[in-house]
Parts: structure tokens; C-alpha cells; sequence
């Protein structure tokens, strides 16, 4: 039993400028599957393509990103949902907030700035049809918001009244009112200090656990998947590099980019020198051939150049492509 | 410059488009200057011939051919446009970077000023100095009293992306990098306002000739300098559409239409590919 | 050179900014009473941490002689920086005080090339006296932080990586060969990998260069990695100051055992602890308005006294922590406490 199935994605920019053509692979040959009632974690540098992979599985692929093969497919309940061929009414009808929420890169922004977050609330509502009974809804947004430990107060607030961690969680509050079976959260703690970050990761794990949904959490912050996250996805320059449940990745990883990521985390109460990655990081106009890591690869063997490593299946749900590593015949 | 020129004349319809319609308006004001009749001077050729192959767009009831008449009036609205966006290009992209980068009390004077002159109601303020200066109303004093006039709103357009430009570290960076005031404005500012500074010229050049069309037609400028303004100014005095010399609304109209459609075409595309955003796609950002 | 031997002498400042309108409105303390020093003769990594709003920028702000104190001094190289007026003394200040700032993508402008802000400032601080002499500074510069001019020339921001750029940065930081740096939340916008060759920098200037760098941020754990001391802030207080060993693994006041428990650890292991709830307290604005300790309302070990004056600066161990737990009539030990 599956919530969702990607197969095989690949999303690609494709700009034209003044007769300069480019195209960017951000999403290049991704399969993956997500449960019900897990947060899954997805990892890795800036730019690799973790912003683009999600646009694409919540329906939100406008050119220049273009979609070129591959599926998205969805099961709530009885009904399955193919992202790649719905229409737009029909997505914004019945999956958009009820099944699936999306929490954006600085979703902070949602807020209206010029309204009281209840009017921001309201007027959500007015664009969604789907809701019949607006003070039902409104009430339902004050259990809501009741639930999750944010004083009620600031539904009457300016959000310029608000910091910006009850901001997010407000944003997160508002994308959750209807349960959904999918929180996508990209990137939603980056731009907050640590307590604040504490606050509402816990926020967002309490939603999951009253609701048992499934979270997609996007972040390069390793140390917060290790806190968050019950499965995390490694992802290098539109692919990926393993995916494992957290115990493994953080205790048994088996890419070498895993592995200097987890290596190199600063942790108090140790000082050694950790090293830094060599060499900048693959521009996806231009990928290296055959493994994208090899030209920063301390492993690094012949076929890596040439050859695009399969990603195999190690372990029970441990999946990473590297040449180093051999299928396991389990 | 030249990979500009061909990137735009290749990639871009209006461009090219552009560049034919303002063709044609220079090849007019390329063959004033060797006009075969004296504009100044009427009844030269038979009055009210309608178009044909010997005066292309007819003659005047003045008798004059409107042809070569307007090669002039072309030439002299548009000299009057450029020299009005010139002057008022350059006080409010001064005032603008000035005010949003110093910030204080040059702020304040500045935005000050440049809010009387957008308060002020031009039009009476011009009808008044025309019939002061009525002898020496030249088109080169016009054009330096809209220029004048033209620059203050255009200003505080720079100054609020100044202003939010000054926020930007890249500023900071320049400051501790020892670069001056003077420097920062041009090197890290100038290029973001750019876009404005041609957006506007464009609705300048507009404005100014819209501007001696206006005053002409109330009969308050030179009108025996030959502009799209004069030519309407005398079109109406003589009743050209009751008499039925239509041709001779029609192709001051024309030749306006033609003008102002392909300054629009050519600084829209411009404007496109001036444009930081477009820049930065298309060096790969 | 300075009388004491000096680089920098932070004396009592305070900053307070008017919020609300013209007439009403309210004062804020983004700075309040703060005094630390830096020895000329030993470079160090200090640290000032602290969660949002806590002023830090707006200490390094007023470091960096872009704001000037509402009360106390800095005095740099024994020098007072707000008597300083004339442009010359300005250039020369900023020949010693270098900025670092937060996101490498804004650091340089996105449509000039970055060679060009590293040969300004070669020109304005007069580094070289001709063209060739100035690529050799700029390419020296580049060399010390791990690029060569060779890798940049030519380049626009978007063409190098977040981490190149920043070290583009420091580099221009460096050509004035300054004695400070003042790097403000220099990694907070770039990724693990990034992190890492960023701190790792500052760690060889100090030990190379033998530049000092005041490091602003809220990542406590990069900060253990390269500093040798550490300030707490909190609501525009410095509340702890210390060896960063000290204050990180035995942390004394009750705002820096929050800070720290709240890093997530990368071990799933851990993770019960961190997930324990917490509660986020009141706005920004509301503590800053507090009277006594700015860390009462969420404290769990308040007493009486702290909503009457402020706390006390107190010696413990090692470290300097402003709270009354400490400022009994016996000293105790940190650890007593926190247990
Ligand atoms: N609208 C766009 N047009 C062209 N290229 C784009 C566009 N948006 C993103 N890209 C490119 O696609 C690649 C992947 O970007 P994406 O935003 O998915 O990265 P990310 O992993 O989310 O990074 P970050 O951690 O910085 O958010 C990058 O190289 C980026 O430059
Ligand atoms: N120019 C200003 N006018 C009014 N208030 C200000 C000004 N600059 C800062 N403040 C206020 O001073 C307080 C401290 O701000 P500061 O930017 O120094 O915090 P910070 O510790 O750097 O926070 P962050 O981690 O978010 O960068 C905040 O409450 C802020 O709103
Ligand atoms: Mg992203
Ligand atoms: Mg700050």
C-alpha cells in the first residue's frame, strides 16, 4: 500500500533567450515511493533539484519546467490520482489542501500582509468552492489552530505583527486545517534560529502523529532529519543517491557523498577538523557523465566516469546508486 | 553593441519591425534636408491636389506639399521629444540616484521639489509662458521648459528602487570596499535602473510631442516651424475636412502613427533585453 | 598602536532604536550595556549567538561604525570610531574592520563581474600602485582563501558556487589585510556541504592570517567547531561570555542551556530530548519591554527577584553569566545548578 509512486521522473528547464537554449536537469531519472503515515525526508545541497522534484509531484510544473516522461501516480483511499494528467479544476477542486498541502520555500508570504490572518484564512476559503459553510469552517480553523497550541490571538493579528516562527506556523497551520493525506514542507525552518526551528518541527510532527498523514520534509539540515525524519532521501544533482530509513542513513550509509555529509557535521563537544567537500558543485545545464559525483569522489574508479550507476537495492528499504556498492541478493 | 543589434534584429519580431517603421520616419527627415520647396513658404505648388505620383500625400489649401512639408514637421516634433527626454532623462536619473542613495535632508529637499513640479498644472503654466515668451518660443526653449517639467515623477520612481537597491549587502560591499558615493550610484545602481530611465524616455518623447500638438492646436506655439502639431493647427484652420481636403489630416495622422508605434516596438524590446532579469537568464542566472 | 594592547574595546554600549510612531511609540534596547574586548596580540574566533532579534547585527553594525552608539564607546585600536569624521580616517579604518555578509548571492552585485569589487578595492585603500602590481594583491588575496585569479576572472556571481563566492568575499575582506572581521551569520544561508569550507576558512585565517573574526550566528555547533570564545545574546543582553568549551558544554545561564539542548544533534539516537516540547514565549517586542531578566517569562528556574532588576554580571568558572541563580552569597558551580 502506497500513497504515492514515482516512477522514473524527469523535469527538465528548458529556456530560450535572444537564441541561447538551455536546459537544466534538475529532476533526471527519479523513482521513489512514499506510506501513509511516515515523514519522509528529503536531503541535499542547494540546487540539486529538491524545490523542482516537489513542484512536480504537487501539480505545481509550470514552463519552463517541463515534464518529459515518467509518472506521479496517488492512492487516498479508494481513489487514485495521476498528477501528471489532472486537470487543473479538478486539482484544485478536490486534491490541492484537502489531499495534498503545499508549504512553500518562504511560505511565510501567504500571508496577506495588509490583513488580519483570519481575513487571510477567509479569503482562502472564498477561492476554494469546495467549502459550503464558511463559519463552519471557521470554527473548524479555531479547533484547529486550538489543537496546536497557537494562542488564539493571533487569528485577529497583521502577520507583521507576528515573528517569524509563529508566521510559519501559522502558514503551516493554515495549510493543514483540512487533514490532508500529504504535507510537502520545503526548506520550512531554513531562515529561523534553532529554538524557533525546534518549535515548529515539533509542530509539524504533532500534526502527523494527530492525523497520521504522511509529511514530505525538504531540508539540507542533515541534523534535522536525523530529528524528523522516520526515511530520508539523498539526492545529488537530480538524482539520487540513497535513500534509507534515518538509523541507517545517519549510522550506515553507503555513498560516499552520504557519508561526508554525515562526516562532516560540526557536533558540540568535538573540535577535530572535519574536511569540506573539493571541487564546486555540478551545474545540471552541463552534468559530469556517467556517476555525477565522480569528479568529487575520494572513491572515485574508472567506470564511474563513464558509466551511470543503477540504483540498487541493498538492503530491506535500502536503496543507493554507486558503483562500489553491489546489489544484495537477499 | 553590434551582438545586441543582431540578437534583437534576429530574435525579435518587433524589433525588426521597429526598425522598418523608423526607417521610414528617418528616410523623411534624411530627405528634408533636401527638400526641393522651402517650408516657410506657401504657395509653392497648386493648392488642394489630392495624393498622387508627383505630391505624394497632396498639397494644402496653404499650397504647399504635404509630403515634403512633413518631412520637416517629423524632424522637428521629434527633435523636440529627444531633447525633452535628454533633459528630463538626465535631472530625474541625478535627482533619483542622488536622493535614494544619500537618503537624510538631500532626500528630503529633493523629493520636495520634485513634488511641487508634479503638482504643479502644467498646461496653464505653459499656456502663461507662451504668451510671455511668444517671440522667443522657439522649439529648442519648448523643449527645455518640458524637460524641465518632465522629470520629477520619473524620479521618484528611481529613488524607491534606489532605496531598496541601498538595502542590498552588494552596497555594503561596495562601501567597504572604499568605493565613493559617486561610484557606488554608477556601478552598483545605474544598471537596475536602467530599465526606467528607457521605459520613461519613451513616455517622455510622447508627452513632449503630445504636449506641442496640445499648445499648436490652441494656436500657442511657432507656427510657422513645421511640426505634427503646426500641421494639424492649419489643417483646422482651414476647414481641411469640410473643404474635403481629408489628406491633409490623414497624413500628419499617418505619419504620427507611424512615428510613436515604432518608438513603442523599439524601446519595448529594448527594454526587454536591458532588463537585469532578462540579462541575468540570459547570461545563464 | 593601542595603550593596552588592545584591538578592540567594546566600553557599556547600548543602542536603543524608536519603534511606533512619530509621537508615542516605544524604545528598544537592541544593545543594552554590552562590554567585551579583543587582545591585539592574540587573534581569536569570538562568537556572538543568540536567537532572532537578539541584536546582533545591530552590535556588528555598530562595530563596523555603521550605527553609532546611543551611550558607551568602541574603542578601536584605542582609538574612539565615532570620532572618527573625515573620509581619509574612515578609508583607514576600513583597511582594519573588513565586513562578511550573510548571502553570498547578494554580496556582490548580480550584474557586474566580482573581479571588479576585488580590484576596487585595491585601488581605493591604495593596496597597488599600477594595474599589474594590483592583480598580484587580488590574486594573492585569492590564493589565501583557496581560488586563484585565474578561476574568477571574467566570472559573474551566478557563475561560481555559493561557497566560492563567499570565499570571493572573504578574499576582498582580506586584501586590506585588516586585523578584524566581522563575518554577520556568514553560513546561515548556505548548505551542510557549503558550511563547512566557509567556517573552516575563518578557522586558517586566524591561524595563518592572524586575523581575528567576530562570527555572528544562531548554528551553535559550527560555532563550538571554530571559535575560542562565545557570547550569548538574548534580547539585546550579552547573559553568557566565555570559553566556548565552557559555556557549550557546561552552559550556566538557563537561556543557554535552552539554546544548546535545542540544536538538533545529527544522531537519531537523541532525538527523545530534542523533541520535547518547548514554549516559544511571547513577542519580540513584549521582552524586549520586560523589566529585570528579558528570560523570565520562559525560565523554568524563575524566582522572585528576576522580574525586578535587572540580573548581575557574575564570574563563574571560566564564564561571566548574567543571572541571579549565581549571585547568591556563595558561588556555585555551574553544574550544581543545571542539574
Ligand atoms: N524557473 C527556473 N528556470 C530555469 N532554471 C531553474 C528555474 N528554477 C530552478 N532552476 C534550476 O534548477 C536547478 C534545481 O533548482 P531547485 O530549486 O530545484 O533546487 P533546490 O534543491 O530546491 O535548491 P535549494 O536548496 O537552494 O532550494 C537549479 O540549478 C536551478 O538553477
Ligand atoms: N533600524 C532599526 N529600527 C528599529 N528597530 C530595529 C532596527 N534595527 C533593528 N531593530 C530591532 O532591534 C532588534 C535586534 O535586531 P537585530 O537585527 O540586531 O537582531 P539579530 O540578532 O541580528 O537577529 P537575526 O538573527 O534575525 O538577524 C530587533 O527587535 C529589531 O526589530
Ligand atoms: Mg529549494
Ligand atoms: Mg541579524
Amino acid at each position: 500500500m502506497t500513497l504515492l509512486s514515482v516512477q522514473n521522473l524527469r523535469a527538465y528547464y528548458q529556456t530560450q533567450a535572444y537564441g541561447i537554449s538551455r536546459t537544466v536537469r534538475a529532476v533526471d531519472g527519479i523513482s521513489f515511493d512514499l506510506l501513509p503515515n511516515e515523514v519522509y525526508g528529503v536531503a541535499g545541497e542547494s540546487s540539486c533539484g529538491k524545490t523542482t522534484l516537489i513542484k512536480v509531484i504537487s501539480g505545481n510544473a509550470k514552463p519552463p519546467l517541463k515534464v518529459l516522461e515518467g509518472s506521479v501516480n496517488y492512492t487516498f483511499g479508494e481513489r487514485t490520482v495521476d498528477m501528471l494528467r489532472i486537470s487543473q479544476s479538478e486539482l484544485r477542486r478536490n486534491v490541492r489542501w484537502k489531499q495534498i498541502s503545499y508549504v512553500m520555500q518562504g511560505s511565510m508570504s501567504v500571508l496577506n500582509p495588509v490583513r488580519k490572518v483570519i481575513k487571510t484564512f477567509q479569503d482562502i476559503v472564498d477561492t476554494h468552492e469546495h467549502i459550503k459553510n464558511k463559519n463552519e469552517f471557521l470554527e473548524r480553523t479555531r479547533t484547529h489552530i486550538n489543537r496546536l497550541g497557537l494562542p488564539a490571538e493571533v487569528l485577529n493579528a497583521y502577520p507583521h505583527q507576528l515573528s517569524g516562527g509563529m508566521r510559519q506556523r501559522v502558514a503551516i497551520a493554515l495549510a493543514t486545517v483540512f487533514q490532508p493525506a500529504l504535507i510537502i514542507a520545503d526548506e520550512p525552518t531554513t531562515a529561523l534560529d534553532v529554538v524557533v526551528q525546534r518549535g515548529v518541527l515539533q509542530m509539524i510532527r504533532d500534526i502527523q502523529a494527530m492525523s497520521s498523514n504522511t509529511v514530505l520534509l525538504v531540508t539540507h539540515d542533515m541534523a534535522v532529519h536525523a530529528n524528523v525524519a522516520d526515511r530520508v532521501m539523498i539526492m545529488y544533482a537530480g538524482r539520487i543517491a540513497e535513500e534509507a530509513p534515518t538509523e541507517s542513513i545517519f549510522n550506515a550509509p553507503l555513498h560516499p557523498y552520504t557519508q561526508h555529509l554525515i562526516n562532516s557535521l560540526p557536533v558540540i563537544g568535538e573540535k577535530s577538523t572535519k574536511a569540506s567537500l573539493k571541487g564546486s558543485p555540478p551545474n545540471l545545464a552541463d552534468p559530469p557523465s556517467g556517476c555525477r559525483f565522480h569528479p568529487r569522489c575520494p572513491f572515485v574508479m574508472d567506470e564511474c566516469r563513464t558509466v551511470v550507476p543503477d540504483l540498487v537495492s541493498v538492503k530491506e528499504r535500502h536503496r543507493v546508486a554507486c558503483h562500489l556498492v553491489k546489489e544484495d541478493s537477499l | 553593441m553590434l551582438k545586441v543589434l543582431r540578437d534583437l534584429l534576429r530574435y525579435d519580431g518587433r524589433f525588426r519591425l521597429a526598425i522598418i517603421l523608423l526607417g521610414g520616419v528617418v528616410v523623411m527627415i534624411l530627405l528634408s534636408y533636401d527638400s526641393p520647396y522651402d517650408p516657410g513658404k506657401s504657395f509653392v505648388v497648386p493648392w488642394d491636389l489630392p495624393p498622387s505620383r508627383e505630391h505624394l500625400f497632396g498639397t494644402t489649401s496653404r499650397g504647399q506639399d504635404l509630403f515634403w512639408w512633413l518631412t520637416f514637421a517629423v524632424r522637428n516634433s521629434l527633435f523636440l521629444g529627444v531633447v525633452t527626454a535628454i533633459i528630463s532623462r538626465v535631472i530625474s536619473v541625478l535627482v533619483g540616484l542622488t536622493a535614494g542613495y544619500r537618503g537624510g535632508w538631500i532626500d528630503r529637499v529633493l523629493m520636495m521639489v520634485s513634488d511641487t513640479f508634479v503638482v504643479l498644472p502644467l498646461l496653464p503654466i505653459l499656456i502663461l509662458l507662451s504668451f510671455l515668451l511668444r517671440e522667443s518660443m522657439n522649439l529648442l526653449n519648448l523643449a527645455i521648459i518640458l524637460g524641465l517639467f518632465g522629470w520629477s515623477f520619473d524620479a521618484r520612481l528611481i529613488r524607491s528602487q534606489v532605496l531598496s537597491l541601498r538595502e542590498r549587502s552588494f552596497t555594503r560591499t561596495a562601501v567597504y570596499s572604499g568605493t565613493g558615493g559617486f561610484w557606488i550610484t554608477i556601478h552598483e545602481h545605474l544598471p537596475f535602473v536602467l530599465p526606467i530611465v528607457f521605459a520613461t524616455t519613451l513616455n517622455n518623447i510622447l508627452w513632449s510631442i503630445g504636449m506641442e500638438v496640445t499648445l499648436s492646436v490652441l494656436g500657442l506655439s511657432d507656427l510657422t516651424t513645421p511640426t505634427l502639431g503646426t500641421a494639424l493647427f492649419w489643417a483646422n484652420q482651414h476647414g481641411a475636412l469640410v473643404a474635403g481636403v481629408w489628406w491633409w489630416i490623414t497624413a500628419p495622422a499617418m505619419v504620427t502613427v507611424v512615428l510613436f508605434l515604432g518608438l513603442y516596438l523599439l524601446f519595448t524590446s529594448i527594454n526587454e533585453y536591458i532588463d537585469p532579469r532578462t540579462r541575468l537568464r540570459l547570461i545563464g542566472g | 598602536m593601542s595603550a593596552n594592547g588592545k584591538l578592540l574595546d567594546v566600553q557599556h554600549v547600548t543602542v536603543e532604536f524608536h519603534i511606533g510612531g512619530l509621537v508615542g511609540g516605544t524604545l528598544l534596547t537592541a544593545v543594552n550595556d554590552i562590554s567585551f574586548s579583543l587582545e591585539s596580540d592574540k587573534p581569536e574566533i569570538l562568537t556572538l549567538a543568540g536567537e532572532s532579534g537578539s541584536g546582533k547585527t545591530t552590535l556588528s553594525r555598530l562595530l563596523l561604525r555603521d550605527l553609532e552608539p546611543t551611550k558607551g564607546k568602541v574603542l578601536f585600536e584605542g582609538r574612539d570610531v565615532s570620532t572618527i569624521r573625515k573620509r581619509s580616517e574612515f578609508i583607514e579604518f576600513m583597511k582594519k574592520v573588513q565586513p562578511v555578509f550573510q548571502n553570498p548571492f547578494d554580496t556582490f552585485s548580480p550584474l557586474r563581474r566580482v573581479e571588479a569589487y576585488l580590484f576596487d578595492t585595491v585601488k581605493n585603500f591604495g593596496m597597488a600602485s599600477n594595474r599589474r602590481d594590483a592583480a598580484q594583491v587580488v590574486d594573492d588575496a585569492l590564493h589565501d582563501v583557496g581560488l586563484s585569479l585565474d578561476e574568477v576572472r571574467q566570472r559573474y556571481p551566478h557563475e561560481l558556487s555559493g561557497g566560492q563566492i563567499q570565499r570571493v568575499a572573504v578574499a576582498r575582506a582580506l586584501i586590506s589585510k585588516p586585523k578584524l572581521i566581522l563575518a554577520d551569520e556568514p553560513v546561515s544561508m548556505v548548505d551542510a556541504s557549503l558550511r563547512m569550507e566557509i567556517v573552516n576558512l575563518f578557522r586558517e585565517l586566524r591561524d595563518k592570517q592572524k586575523v581575528s573574526v567576530i562570527y555572528i550566528t544562531h548554528d551553535l555547533a559550527t560555532a563550538y567547531y571554530i571559535s575560542d570564545r562565545i557570547g550569548i545574546m538574548l534580547r539585546g543582553y550579552v547573559v553568557e561570555l566565555g570559553p566556548v568549551e565552557d559555556v557549550l558544554e557546561r552552559p550556566a545561564h538557563p537561556y543557554t542551556q535552552l539554546l544548546k539542548e535545542s540544536v538538533p544533534e545529527p544522531a537519531p539516537k537523541k532525538r527523545e530530548s530534542w523533541a520535547k516540547h518547548i514554549d516559544l514565549g511571547t513577542t519580540e517586542v513584549k521582552e524586549y519591554g520586560r523589566i529585570g531578566c528579558k528570560f523570565a517569562g520562559r525560565c523554568p528556574k524563575v524566582m522572585d527577584i528576576c522580574h525586578k532588576a535587572d540580573p548581575p554580571d557574575v564570574r563563574v568558572g571560566q564564564q561571566t553569566v548574567k543571572c541571579y541563580l549565581y549571585s547568591g552569597p556563595v558561588e556555585k558551580d555551574a553544574a550544581e545548578v543545571s542539574t
